[in-house]
């Protein structure tokens, strides 16, 4: 039968970033200077709210190698748990020294990557279930046909952790473990560690968002 | 419908079927950098509708301009060209200040990065990156020399359309979108691994730009129509309202 077509749009395709991401990205990294202002791993100013954090790992491949030409991106709420966009209108403060938003490259020798950034606060979820302090991690490199989405969570809030709703979706238990950060303390500065696995075992979980 | 409460609401799932799959073993690199478990799909919450916002103060006034933003002591080879499109989303409105990041190679095919072996030229005078935000119409334009086609490790004997890679912000995080564009009766097209990892040949079609004639600067340079979408919101209207979003 003959209908009207919905005249809807298509996303247009993704493809992969390829090796040279960090030329248009993160040009410092590629090896030379162009822009006067340039992105970057550090999140905070000296005025911005909450606890210094620095979130560090590898992404690792299905052989066990870490990728050293990969491209990271956060995006994370304030240390009350609002995040700097007009969609959030939760009764909480906004922080005008902090975007909530960086971009890291892994170094091109250990595959390490690391963002300065502060400890987020809750954010309201939906059914006002409340969603444990948690970043929002975006990746893409070579060979990663479409960017990869997962959430980096905190080992030390283990009560909000397993009340959860996203943590709660993910069927096997034993998944959820992939997306907690592990806590240290090096030199009195608080580190948590996120090695990301794209494939194998104990493979992180990623989201389709 | 009340047009501010609509301007946030939840992505529609995405289309997977316009994107390639994370495994397409003829680009051998997806091989092992593919997850094998099926992704959670997830109910927007906050921290899929919000994403981080740009201001024109943050970028300089020649960072759209890949003809002069490295000139040092000339202008780079090749031939002068302006990249210019919309971005909207799947409901057709325009995405208004959507930082749009592009990198690319030289006219030779040699990118400017550490890491790229190619024996052709560095161009002493190009860089290679540029972005801009689109205005209040979705709208936004570069200018550049068009790129070669280089060869990759890949097949022995791979070697890629000539291409720009574009990197999107929408204003939402989980519109991040990364792509190539590519030049309208390129040869290369046809036979790329990477192109092919896509198995949809509307999708395919939709990353190739056409010359646009009526963009041609005279005596100065040719043009290219690269039009992008980002995934759509859905209006609030009655469920789904996202708890703590407008
Ligand atoms: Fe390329």
């Amino acid at each position: 039968m003959m209908v009207n077509q919905l005249n809807y749009l298509k996303e247009t395709a993704s493809q992969t970033a390829g090796p040279y991401v960090h030329i248009g990205l993160a040009p410092h990294a590629a090896g030379f200077d162009i822009f006067e202002n340039n992105f970057s791993n550090v999140l905070t100013t000296p005025a911005t709210r909450g606890e210094r954090i620095r979130i560090e790992g590898r992404v690792i491949d299905g052989s066990g190698t870490p990728l050293r030409d990969v491209l990271l991106e956060i995006w994370q709420a304030n240390a009350d748990g609002r995040y700097n966009h007009p969609a959030d209108t939760q009764d909480k403060p906004l922080d005008d020294s902090f975007r909530g938003w960086g971009r890291a490259c892994s170094d091109f020798e250990s595959g390490l990557y690391t963002f300065e950034t502060i400890k987020p606060g809750a954010v309201e979820g939906r059914h006002g279930r409340t969603m444990a302090p948690h970043i929002n991690l975006w990746i893409v490199a070579r060979g990663i046909n479409i960017g990869l989405n997962t959430r980096i969570y905190f080992s030390d809030e283990a009560e909000a952790n397993a009340k959860d709703p996203v943590l709660n979706l993910i069927e096997w238990e034993v998944r959820r473990k992939t997306l907690i950060a592990q806590r240290e303390e090096r030199d009195g500065e608080v580190v948590y560690r996120f090695d990301v696995r794209i494939q194998g075992n104990n493979e992180t979980v990623f989201f389709d968002v | 419908m009340n047009r501010s409460s609509d301007q946030y609401g939840e992505f529609y799932q995405r289309d997977r079927s316009v994107h390639p799959p994370a495994y397409a073993p003829d680009y051998k690199t997806s091989i092992l950098r593919s997850p094998k478990n099926a992704l959670i799909s997830l109910q927007n919450s906050l921290s899929e509708i919000t994403g981080p916002v740009f201001r024109q103060d943050e970028l300089g006034p020649l960072d759209n301009d890949l003809i002069l933003n490295y000139a040092k002591d000339g202008l780079p080879i090749g031939e002068r060209i302006i990249v210019h499109g919309f971005v909207r989303d799947e409901n057709g409105r325009p995405v208004k200040n959507s930082l749009v990041e592009v990198w690319q190679a030289n006219a030779g095919g040699r990118y400017r990065h550490k890491k790229d072996q190619y024996l052709a030229p560095i161009d002493p005078n190009f860089g290679g990156c540029g972005r801009v935000l689109t205005d209040d119409n979705g709208y936004y334009f570069f200018r550049t020399i068009k790129p070669g086609p280089y060869p990759w490790r890949n097949r022995v004997n791979d070697w890629r359309p000539a291409h720009i890679h574009f990197s999107l912000s929408g204003d939402g995080f989980a519109q991040r979108l990364i792509t190539q564009m590519y030049f309208e009766g390129d040869p290369l097209i046809a036979t790329c691994p990477i192109v092919r990892s896509i198995n949809n040949e509307e999708a395919v079609r939709t990353l190739i730009a056409p010359l646009d004639r009526h963009a041609f600067v005279q005596l100065d340079s040719m043009a290219y129509r690269f039009d992008i979408v980002l995934r759509g919101r859905r209006a609030t209207l009655f469920e789904n309202r996202i708890q703590g979003a407008k």
